[in-house]
């Protein structure tokens, strides 16, 4: 065969999913090609598409499974809307990704599994390949699976071995495709297979093929380079929002001294923030697999009673069971990180699908007068920050602090630049020295109103703290009326305090305009992007993304005073802006809201946007 | 007493402490009369003697009249919300096993509301000592049947008589794994002060089942058993070696026979004391002991004193170990390290 010699053309994104059965392997080749990607210098991000079952039926819609990684020599925002290239395994998979194909995608498909069963099965009435109907796009028709079998045969490999690494294959190809080094794919493999050294070989050949392969054939008319993104120096890794939580968190914990303590009940999508933790008792945390939500969050309150930074995470349903003992740790005014990663609700809703639908109920969802401070995250990388902040503002103000992320968060990665510890910021939780003779177990600090932490053990600081009402500064149980109102003002006061604490609202853009566009939580990429277009169109539109939603930061009305119209983009019914009308009462307000289980997609919101500009 | 077995891990006392260490300002708003006080009044007692710094007690409770307690004892303490006492207790004591910590709970709050955290917390074998105070009621609510009212009895709501089924307490701690039970009456101070020595001396989830009269809302509910007049033939107090005897003239013991219990009169038919069971609280085994939790009268005497009392691993010394043997082989000693680790690469 001949090779061909190719044009290269250069691109600044694209955004490339593999999909194929749940054992094709896709997340894994996903993730070789977003490290070889991140090698090169590009900036990425990354998001999973795990089935919702754990082993649906073979080459069947319901049993797909991908990875879709959005790269570019621009910073990366968003894991993309529509796809430029979409690796295809069996025609399940490309029956349920082809409606986020780009037209004129490229599709790379394994013609030996288009076969007449599995085309069936799969939900076609005939062959998509030959029928016509994918002529409005790049089809690239690969024999992955035998070819894959033929690159191994002098191998003498086993037939099952040789399907599990036809992934390789396709691999191999995108690395020709993308001008890849095999290098860095067959260094991964000498570090995943360490203790099978015949797999090395056999992944190196089956990658090998792939790229050759990919080399040879007419239909690949150009390869793309993407160059190196303009990123800050400094050491990277990739991260999902999930890992980024349970980092933030064991940082926090070094940082204050105070040892991890997180009680909770595995729950998708925050299963693997209770399993990321469960590994570091080198770190000293201690992670307690708890019979049930409530108990959870109920051995957390006791571990930060005896002076633990005490943990739980959770989603929506498991975040509704906690409630009555959150108002415990808001009564008791100890400190409590409570991790809601919210998925679509109510009740079990769409499990594997993303929500920012708890924000009410991480705000007022309890019963009696029960503030808390809320934060939520914006990107996966920053995670970990938010996560650190809410286990400090928690302990330095002894109140519980609700941090919201989401599924699209805690699945999706992003490069993260590695931080220092050194360079993160103090905590310094209220202790109350032993023997204080003046010690009182809610006497506060005039400033913060903030009562101290007095650890059990300590000498000379007995004392009982519960659910009951207690009498200002003595901490009796006390039934008076006064003192009943003045505790639920100072609760309150005390949380409203933390917007000293807290930086000021940033507006992205002119402080004033024709448009404001608010948002909170994982929206973030999808509506910079949206902004940042209609911005450079000449728009008067603003952004402003909220992390800190209980209290507000300070200039928050200023904020939005400055613009004609306000829009507030939640993936909910508009449970925020609710909250903010109430706080700040205007007849300006507008909203975009989506409930399907998706995040928002960049046309979707520039449409609404341009809606609004061009409406009087 | 001797507090010579008393857990190494929780600093003691370098001076002798006394009752009134344990007395706290608080006023005590249990109803005259009630069961309550004598539990009290034996904690207090206890306390200086099981020696520990008086820092290092921790009561826990979740919510009833019973778990009114934290408020009454000068210790650290926190009262919780209804039925997760054991839940909570579990976070002080796995948090810092340096506490010996103490829950308070009503027969509504560990069994009912309760049940999920009751039986886990027992499965796991924490170290923490359970009072349970069975007063066969929901007090605090004013008199709703709880999961021991005995089928039949007419409460607020069960005024045809409830219709359920009760639990036998000791029956259940031992079907959850239970390590610890001892039931004790709230008219014996002895024999309570006893119980919960032992209860300190044991590691692992210790259960105090007391039966504790609650004036108010089922009074006398214990009599038939704990009463004066039928104490003697209903009651048979257990000691760890001895033979199980009871009975006003001490002349009736429990025998086995086959794989049952029955009662039998020494002296007679040829008995002799040497056919009585021998109590074993220590066995592992919790065959014979089960089958003690279970008797009752009108058959059989209810057995008091420590029923269980086996030796088996606690969870939280099983968290510490692996801890220590995690931070003594990882090559992950800090958070730098973690941020640091696998694959990482240099944007220059
Ligand atoms: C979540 C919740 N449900 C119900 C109650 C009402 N409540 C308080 S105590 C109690 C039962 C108490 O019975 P028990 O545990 O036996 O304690 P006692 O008062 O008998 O000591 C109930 C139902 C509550 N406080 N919280
Ligand atoms: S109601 Fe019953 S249990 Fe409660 S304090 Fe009164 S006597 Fe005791
Ligand atoms: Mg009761």
């Amino acid at each position: 065969m001949t090779k061909k010699k190719r044009n290269v053309v250069e691109r600044d994104s694209v955004v490339v999913k593999f999909v194929g059965d749940s054992g094709d392997g896709m997340q894994l080749s996903g993730n070789i090609f977003s490290d070889s990607a991140a090698v090169a210098g590009n900036d990425l991000a990354t998001f999973p598409d795990f089935p919702a079952e754990i082993r649906a039926p073979q080459n069947t819609v319901p049993g797909v499974s991908g990875f879709q990684v959005h790269l570019g020599s621009k910073k990366i925002f968003t894991i993309g809307d529509l796809c430029d290239v979409i690796v295809a395994m069996n025609p399940a998979s490309l029956k349920a990704n082809l409606n986020w194909a780009k037209k004129g995608a490229t599709l790379i498909l394994d013609v030996d599994a288009f076969d007449e069963k599995s085309i069936e099965k799969a939900g076609y009435k005939s062959n998509p390949i030959t029928d016509g109907s994918l002529n409005s796009y790049q089809v690239i028709p690969a024999p992955i699976t035998s070819l894959t079998k033929g690159s191994l045969k002098e191998m003498d490999v086993d037939n099952k071995t040789a399907e599990r690494s036809k992934n390789m294959f396709a691999l191999g190809m995108l690395y020709f495709i993308f001008n890849r080094d095999l290098k860095q794919a067959i260094s991964y493999f000498e570090i995943k297979f360490k203790k099978n050294p015949r797999l090395i070989d056999i992944n190196t050949v089956v990658l090998k093929a792939g790229y050759a392969f990919a080399d040879t054939i007419e239909a690949v008319e150009s390869t793309i380079s993407i160059p190196p993104a303009k990123m800050e120096k400094g050491k990277y890794r990739d991260i999902n929002g999930n890992l980024a939580t349970a980092w933030g968190l064991l940082a926090a914990s070094e940082k204050s001294g105070r040892p991890l303590f997180l009680g909770s009940y595995p729950i998708t999508p925050a299963t693997d923030i209770l399993v990321e933790l469960a590994k570091w008792k080198s770190l000293g945390a201690k992670v307690f697999q708890a019979e049930d939500e409530i108990a959870g969050v109920c051995s957390a309150i006791g571990a930060s009673f005896t002076g633990a930074m005490a943990c739980t995470t959770t989603s929506g349903p498991g975040f509704s069971l906690k409630s009555e003992a959150i108002g415990l740790a808001v009564m008791t005014e100890l400190p409590l990180i409570i991790v809601d990663v919210q998925r679509a609700g109510p009740s079990t809703g769409l499990p594997t699908k993303s929500e920012q639908s708890d924000l009410m109920q991480a705000l007022y969802g309890r019963n009696g007068e029960c503030p808390v401070i809320v934060i939520a995250a914006s990107t996966p990388e920053d995670c970990f920050y938010y996560a650190f902040m809410a286990a400090k503002l928690s302990m330095e103000h002894m109140t519980p602090c609700i941090f919201l992320t989401d599924g699209t968060l805690g699945f999706g990665s992003a490069l993260f630049k590695i931080p220092k510890m050194a360079d993160l910021p103090p905590i310094n939780p209220p202790l109350a020295k032993p023997n204080d003779p003046d010690y009182k177990p809610y006497r506060r600090d005039p400033e913060t109103l903030v009562r101290q932490w007095a650890i059990p053990g300590t000498e000379g600081l007995r004392h009982r703290v519960g659910g009951l009402e207690k009498e200002n500064i003595i901490g009796s149980v006390s039934t008076d009326p006064a003192n009943h109102q003045l505790m639920v003002d100072l609760r309150a006061a005390k949380v409203e305090k933390v917007a000293d604490f807290i930086p000021e609202q940033e507006i992205d853009g002119d402080k004033e305009g024709d448009l404001l566009v608010v948002s909170w939580g994982s929206t973030y990429g999808a509506v910079h992007i949206a902004v940042q277009q209609l911005k450079a169109e000449g728009k008067k539109i603003s952004h402003a993304h909220f992390k800190y939603i209980m209290p507000l930061p300070k200039n928050t009305e200023k904020v939005l005073k400055g613009f004609k119209k306000i829009v507030v983009c939640e993936l909910n019914s508009g449970q925020f802006v609710q909250y903010l009308k109430a706080k700040f009462p205007k007849d300006n307000y507008h909203q975009v809201n989506k409930v399907q289980g998706l995040p928002f997609t960049i046309t979707e919101l520039t449409e609404k946007f341009n809606q609004l500009l061009e409406e009087k | 007493m001797e507090s010579d077995f008393i857990n190494k891990t929780i600093e003691r006392s370098s001076v002798q402490l006394c009752k009134a260490d344990f007395e706290s300002d608080q006023m005590v708003k249990w109803c005259p009369g009630c069961g309550s006080h004598a539990i009290l009044n034996a904690v207090e007692r206890v306390f200086p003697k099981i020696g520990y710094r008086k820092e290092n007690f921790c009561m826990v409770s979740g919510i009833g009249c019973s778990s009114r307690f934290p408020y009454y004892v000068n210790t650290y303490g926190i009262h919780g919300i209804h039925g997760r006492a054991a839940a909570i207790g579990t976070g002080v004591k796995v948090a810092n096993p340096k506490l010996s910590v103490w829950i308070a709970t009503g027969d509504g709050d560990s069994l009912a509301i309760g049940g999920n955290h009751f039986i886990h917390i027992i499965r796991r074998n924490v170290d923490v000592n359970i009072l349970l105070f069975n007063n066969q009621i929901y007090g605090l609510t004013k008199g709703q049947y709880s999961p021991t009212t005995p089928m039949g009895r007419v409460t607020k709501t069960s005024p045809m008589g409830t219709i359920e089924h009760p639990f036998n307490i000791g029956e259940l701690v031992m079907g959850a794994e239970g390590t610890f039970f001892a039931r004790v009456p709230d008219n014996n101070l002895n024999l309570l002060t006893e119980a919960m020595f032992e209860a300190a001396k044991h590691d692992g989830t210790a259960i105090i089942e007391v039966l504790q009269n609650c004036v108010i809302f089922a009074d006398k509910a214990h009599n038939d058993i704990t009463g004066k007049d039928t104490k003697d033939e209903n009651m048979l107090i257990l000691k760890n070696g001895d033979p199980m005897i009871f009975g006003k003239n001490k002349d009736k013991g429990l025998r086995l026979n086959g794989t049952k219990i029955e009662v039998v009169e020494i002296g007679k038919n040829g008995v002799t004391e040497n056919d009585i069971l021998v109590h074993d609280q220590y066995d592992q085994d919790p065959g014979i002991q089960l089958m003690l939790a279970k008797l009752a009268p009108p058959k059989f005497p209810m057995v008091f004193g420590v029923i269980r009392s086996a030796m088996f691993p606690t969870f939280d010394d099983l968290v510490e170990d692996q801890i220590k043997y995690a931070k003594e082989t990882s090559k992950i000693k800090c958070v730098d390290d973690l941020l640091n680790s696998g694959e990482t690469w240099e944007i220059k």
